[in-house]
């Protein structure tokens, strides 16, 4: 555990769809705060939060904000470890190429665009949950 | 140990608010420390004054206010989340133009920092929630 002055390890876990409930919505907004006090950042998606990140989102029918670009602006906010459960994605007939592509700028190689999405499977997630000091769930 | 607290489900519907609520008590009754409870997503309808559960039920956010009240708790609703849910102090609805306030003594309103805050500060961070 990180004492005071130290960074910790901070993980979001998404586990909502992202307009059947707000905790999509206001996930985001911790995470965009959150970045702002230089911690060591993670988000995870499983469950149903694997639908957040889809590609082609429209909310036009249903009277709410998208805020779906929002997730491929988190690269500005220094936020660049996305973990995508591999699970959650089949058991909801989902692949990867239905997810949008969300990338970072990488100071340390001129700038070079960078894959933000890690696809890690359900045991792989386990561990990266017991590696953080502090984690939300939404 | 210094734990952080967070609520994010309102009072009744959920359990949420009564789980927290007893593990802050047992923790403090324990000698532990609260660096904060905080107040997210429907968690912020725990701060209303204007709750009318009925008498033979427990009122949550009367049991909070006292608990803060003995112990110095600082209870934290997040501004964000507040106004979208009809929760504001007397800045806040003076500021939006609305003819009334109804945070319930001992909380704050104030933003999302002192979330992470907690996270930094405590030893765990604790999140009740559905």
């Amino acid at each position: 555990m990180a004492d005071e002055t130290n960074t910790k390890k901070f993980l979001y876990i998404n586990r909502k769809a992202p307009y059947g409930t707000v905790y999509a919505l206001e996930s985001l907004e911790v995470v965009l705060i959150g970045a702002a006090f230089e911690q060591d950042v993670s988000v995870a998606f499983v469950d149903d939060g694997v639908f957040q990140l889809m590609s082609g989102q429209d909310t036009a029918g249903i009277g709410m904000k998208n805020f779906s670009k929002t997730y491929r602006a988190l690269g500005d906010y220094e936020v660049r470890k996305l973990y995508v459960e591999r699970e959650s994605l089949a058991e909801r007939g989902l692949v990867s190429d239905d997810l949008m592509a969300i990338t970072y700028e990488d100071e340390n190689e001129d700038y070079a665009e960078k894959p933000s999405i890690h696809f890690v499977d359900r045991s792989e997630m386990t561990k990266l949950i017991s590696e953080h000091d502090v984690i939300l769930s939404f | 140990m210094r734990f952080g607290i967070v609520v994010t489900e309102g009072p009744y519907t959920h359990q949420a608010s009564d789980s927290a609520y007893r593990f802050t008590k047992a923790a403090l009754e324990k000698g532990h420390e609260i660096f904060r409870v905080f107040f997210y997503n429907d968690g912020v309808n725990n701060a209303t004054r204007f709750a009318v559960p009925p008498q033979d039920d427990r009122n949550l956010q009367v049991l909070w206010s006292e608990l803060a009240e003995k112990h110095k708790l600082d209870l934290v609703v997040c501004i964000a989340a507040a106004p979208r849910r009809g929760i504001l102090d007397a800045d806040e609805a003076k500021r939006q133009g609305k003819d009334g306030n109804n945070i319930a003594p001992g909380f704050l309103i104030s933003g999302l920092g002192q979330l992470i805050e907690a996270g930094i500060q405590s030893d765990r961070l604790v999140m009740f929630g559905d």
